[in-house]
């Protein structure tokens, strides 16, 4: 009797151990199924990279066996849609840095004043309520931003200027200027609100005003945020679409007389797109010859950021 | 004496610029906000007087007083599901490998750089890409399912951003503990992490999409500009969505055009109000439980 319970017991006993161990060798497969499943996920985002290089390198190359790189970095006349065809960039390039250039203007002083009031003037309670509302300003789609410039700020300054053209570089960087308003604030204010406290309590002991301890001991020690925040928003207003084609007009000109129409990288590939030009003629490569050159200077932009803030935080 | 009396003025124009520049300050802070009530209101009196249900119920029309957006309103809700359906499941496990699974080595490095870079790509780059990948090499054509993954590829990088703050809002110690008790890091990470950052996760996602469905420029790339009459009733139909009607309805020179995009862009911004106040009611949600 005693036996027998004894042996029923060890049987018990090695089954469980032997149960156990199947179960722990299935959760190690299990584990290592998922960690795989994981990593495929993780690689989609390298894929997107890989193809968005591949394709428009492939699609360039097709454009640059027709066109010498020559002519396409150095033209000024920029015609590939009737004759003579010409496809030089600049006044592409041209447009999109006179449309940047207004934007910025507009952003950075407004976005950097703003950021100094959130983070150094405004009471918690005001910043909580303040700081969603900018940041509306960046989720209020592009095209209504487009319909805004075009039907309410060109009137608007057509009374200023009465010779300005319907579609003009103006209107539509003063607008995209205001959508990157929150992008230079509110990255420029977590910069200044990671200078520690001891700096301006220092500064205040000493018997500087808020105004001075804002310009002269917050705003240097945090240049390498507000920097970043500026190039980011920059690079953001190049890569901007739907305001230029709506706003901007679409006559690739090299100027830099605001009141004028021009056209933007961005928006002669929409332009082009509209028409559904059939695949693999020049003006059909022209797309990702130009989109090439724009993702080349957004990247760029965005590493020299990454790098500015790297190289010149101040270490606390 | 001459001495005291410069530092007393030069005392005064200090405090007075002081003053000056933090009224410029708010003032500045006040700009943006001032720009975003005036543009409302200014839509609201284009477009409010021709929103009706017949407005929404009807398809576009060279006639604008028959005119509507029935085709693109569905055309956006069949690819906002799409993408929702692909990106999530990418986006979160892109981020809990990142996160809870990935060595700290070069790879773990290289893949988190190459998200940060894909996040600032322009948004038509990401048109073209659709174009060449999918729309002609894929041979999917100008379908709901191209234009579906285009936007996928360009949200989630924006997705999976949100989902590693949220991970990494998960306390050590929870982790910790669960490991001691012998928990696999596949149980760890179903049973503690996620629970706790999937509002997070939620939140991120539907900000992202609501960023996604105002995009009208790589939707342009894939789908070109179409007239269309019908519903998609499938994944493989031609599309169009509302930023694109939108465009098309500013784009032309007649005035009435014009208030029907401002009509549109009334739904538009129904349709992004919603989905934000739904991410709201998540983030609150899930404040109040942590409380308790």
């Amino acid at each position: 009797m005693l036996q027998r319970s004894l042996h029923s017991a060890r049987t018990g006993v090695e089954g469980s151990t032997e149960s156990l161990m199947r179960l722990r060798r299935q959760s190690r497969i299990r584990e290592a199924v998922i960690q795989r499943l994981l990593l495929t996920c993780a690689l989609v985002s390298v894929f997107t990279t890989v193809g968005i290089v591949v394709m428009l390198v492939v699609q360039a190359a097709g454009f640059f066996s027709e066109v010498s790189a020559l002519e396409f970095f150095t033209g000024t006349q920029w015609t590939p849609l009737f004759q003579p065809r010409r496809f030089g960039v600049l006044p592409l390039v041209g447009g999109t840095i006179l449309t940047a250039g207004i934007a910025i203007l507009v952003a950075l002083p407004i976005g950097l004043a703003a950021a100094i009031y959130l983070s150094e003037y405004a009471h918690d309670r005001v910043r909580r309520a303040v700081k969603p509302s900018l940041e509306i300003l960046a989720g209020v789609p592009t095209v209504v931003y487009g319909y805004f410039a075009l039907t309410f700020v060109t009137p608007l300054l057509r009374n200023v200027f009465p010779d300005m053209i319907v579609f003009n570089a103006l209107s539509a960087g003063l607008v995209m200027g205001v959508m990157i308003i929150p992008m230079v604030s509110s990255l420029s204010e977590d910069a200044m609100v990671a200078v520690p406290r001891s700096l301006r309590d220092a500064a205040y002991g000493l018997g500087a005003n808020r105004f001075e301890v804002a310009t002269r001991v917050v705003m240097p020690a945090a240049t390498s945020g507000i920097v970043a925040a500026c190039i980011l928003a920059l690079s953001r207003a190049v890569g901007e679409t739907m305001i230029m084609v709506i706003a901007a007009g679409s006559t690739p000109r090299l100027t830099f007389n605001p009141l004028e129409s021009i056209q933007t990288m961005t928006a002669y590939i929409v332009q082009i797109s509209l028409g559904e030009t059939p695949h693999g003629t020049v003006e059909y490569y022209t797309l990702f010859a130009v989109g090439l050159l724009l993702f080349v200077m957004t990247l760029l932009m965005n590493l020299f950021s990454q790098w500015f803030v790297g190289r010149y935080r101040e270490k606390y | 004496m001459k001495n005291g009396l410069a530092f007393q003025r030069h005392l005064k124009v200090r405090k007075i610029k002081g003053n000056v520049l933090s009224t410029l300050f708010l003032l500045a802070t006040l700009t943006g906000i001032l720009v975003l009530i005036v543009l409302i209101v200014d839509v609201f009196k284009d477009g409010l007087g021709w929103l009706d249900w017949q407005f929404i119920t009807s398809y576009p029309s060279r006639k604008p007083q028959e005119a509507g957006l029935l085709s693109a309103l569905f055309g956006t809700l069949w690819v906002m599901a799409l993408t929702a359906l692909f990106t999530f499941p990418i986006g979160i496990g892109t981020a809990i490998y990142l996160e809870e699974y990935a060595p700290d080595n070069r790879l773990r490095r290289f893949i988190q750089t190459n998200i940060n870079n894909l996040a600032g790509v322009p948004s038509i780059v990401y048109g073209l890409l659709g174009l060449a990948l999918f729309v002609q090499a894929l041979a999917l054509g100008r379908s709901v399912l191209a234009g579906a993954m285009t936007l996928t590829l360009m949200s989630l990088p924006v997705i999976i951003i949100a989902a590693q703050e949220a991970i990494r809002s998960v306390p050590q110690s929870h982790r910790l503990g669960a490991f001691a008790l012998g928990a696999t890091r596949w149980q760890v990470v179903r049973r503690i992490v996620m629970p706790t950052a999937i509002p997070g996760m939620l939140t991120g996602t539907i900000l992202a999409m609501s960023r996604a469905i105002g995009e009208a420029a790589p939707m342009i790339a894939i789908s070109a500009l179409v007239y269309l009459t019908f519903i998609p009733k499938d994944p493989t139909d031609r599309f169009t969505v509302l930023p694109i009607q939108i465009y098309n309805w500013v784009s032309r020179p007649q005035e009435e055009f014009g208030h029907l995009a401002a009509a549109g862009i009334i739904v538009l911004l129904v349709v992004l109000l919603t989905m934000n106040a739904a991410a709201i009611f998540l983030r609150n949600r899930y404040q109040k439980r942590t409380e308790e």
